[in-house]
């Protein structure tokens, strides 16, 4: 799991971790269940205050990501699925759009870009 | 897990003939670095060295593990780890001697542990100390105060003199003991670049009084530098700045809460994030407010 800290950044770096972590939980790297580094551990990796680091998991129990259990450690929690799925529509629906936009420049048809689309999903498959 | 501060001093005084502590107030809780900052001359020294009993404070209070300072003299001493920028060996020994004459001073010595730090600090038993670099001196003194199972490392200007390679090692040393949450650093230095990373809590302190004392992030997240033309300075924006440095092609300023600033000069300005360096300086320039 990758976590990078910009110091000139005006946002927070609590914030920053929070935001990036939650992505993580988002995309699926970081599984229901998992285990999180300890937050001395992270701060010691990353080279930060341990409040900075408490800061971050606080604010990731408060809106649900984390499960912080005395004596053991924080645990990804079991993710409200509705509102993952929701989170990951979000994303997809703002890829697809940037794909549309690029579509445009160069005047591609909406078939056009469903074959593309078809060619990818065999692709994967 | 315990709950009192690890440290805990309240109106500490202690006069001199040109300078005096004016009633010292700070706390420190286990699991934290405190940085100890301050321009020379400031009273990092003497705080430490009230702490340590090796001065006698004129009034307040000192605890040290809940318990009075003096009265529990020696029972707490055995449980802090006490590095000083001048070293107290003596330099015709060689390491391994000089350790054969602190360690039975400590009822909770650890052999083992000691081992680990001079194989860890490359530290040549056999030399005397007189033949060290300030740099390996200074690991020694490092590798006796965490060798004791300590639980406060109070380190006074440890790292002055010594290059940046080996102030990095030795903030790396401090990350790992407070991995134990048992723990507490309390650590005076005049290099806050060293605390800008690894500290918790941040206390600042000039002529004998502390200006502030708070939680590093606090102090990141909020103060602010300014800079811009001076033609927007007036007596009212004047006001809201710590400290303010002008030139000829303008000037720079710190600010306590950067919000104080955005709503009011937003576009004209450059805002910026301070180091502790500014933190210190702005607060202790003798140029003040016009």
């Amino acid at each position: 799991m990758n976590i990078i800290i910009s110091n000139s950044s005006d946002k927070p770096i609590y914030e920053q971790i929070a935001e990036q972590i939650k992505n993580l939980i988002i995309n699926g790297e970081l599984k229901e269940g998992e285990l999180m580094p300890s937050i001395r551990s992270l701060a010691k990796e990353l080279q930060i205050s341990v409040i900075t680091t408490k800061r971050a998991y606080e604010e990731l129990e408060r809106s649900g990501y984390i499960v912080s259990v005395q004596g053991k450690g924080s645990y990804v929690s079991a993710q409200n699925k509705e509102l993952l799925k929701e989170a990951r529509l979000r994303i997809i629906e703002e890829k697809l759009a940037e794909a549309v936009s690029a579509a445009q420049v160069i005047n591609m048809s909406l078939k056009e870009l469903i074959e593309i689309l078809e060619v990818l999903y065999e692709d994967t498959k | 897990m315990i709950m009192e501060p690890i440290l805990e001093i309240r109106g500490l005084r202690k006069e001199f003939k040109d300078f005096g502590l004016k009633g010292i107030d700070l706390k420190l809780d286990r699991g934290y670095i405190m940085g100890f900052i301050g321009p020379n001359g400031a009273g990092k020294s003497t705080t430490i060295r009230l702490i340590m009993n090796l001065l006698k404070k004129d009034g307040g209070e000192i605890k040290i593990f809940g318990k009075d300072h003096v009265k529990y003299e020696q029972e707490i001493k055995n449980k802090i780890g006490f590095v000083f920028d001048e070293n107290h060996f003596y330099e015709e020994l060689t390491v391994s001697e000089m350790k054969w004459i602190v360690a039975p001073f400590y009822r909770t010595w650890d052999e083992a542990a000691f081992n680990k730090y001079i194989r860890k600090f490359e530290l040549p038993l056999k030399k005397k100390i007189k033949e060290l670099s300030k740099g390996m001196k200074m690991k020694f003194s490092l590798a006796i105060a965490l060798s004791h199972n300590a639980e406060l490392l109070i380190m006074d200007e440890p790292t002055s003199g010594l290059d940046p390679l080996i102030r990095s090692e030795l903030l790396d040393i401090l990350s790992d003991v407070i991995q134990d949450e048992n723990k507490a650093v309390f650590f005076s230095t005049h290099i806050t670049s060293d605390l800008d990373k690894i500290a918790d809590f941040v206390t600042l302190i000039h002529n004998g009084e502390i200006i502030l004392s708070m939680a590093k992030d606090d102090i990141l997240n909020n103060y602010r530098i300014v800079k811009g033309g001076k033609e927007i300075l007036n007596s009212d924006i004047r006001k809201i700045f710590v400290g303010i440095k002008e030139n000829q092609f303008g000037f720079e300023a710190l600010v306590k809460d950067k919000n104080q600033v955005k709503s009011r000069l937003g576009d004209k300005i450059h805002i910026e994030k301070p180091t502790l360096e500014d933190i210190m300086l702005y607060h202790t320039r003798r140029a003040q407010n016009a």
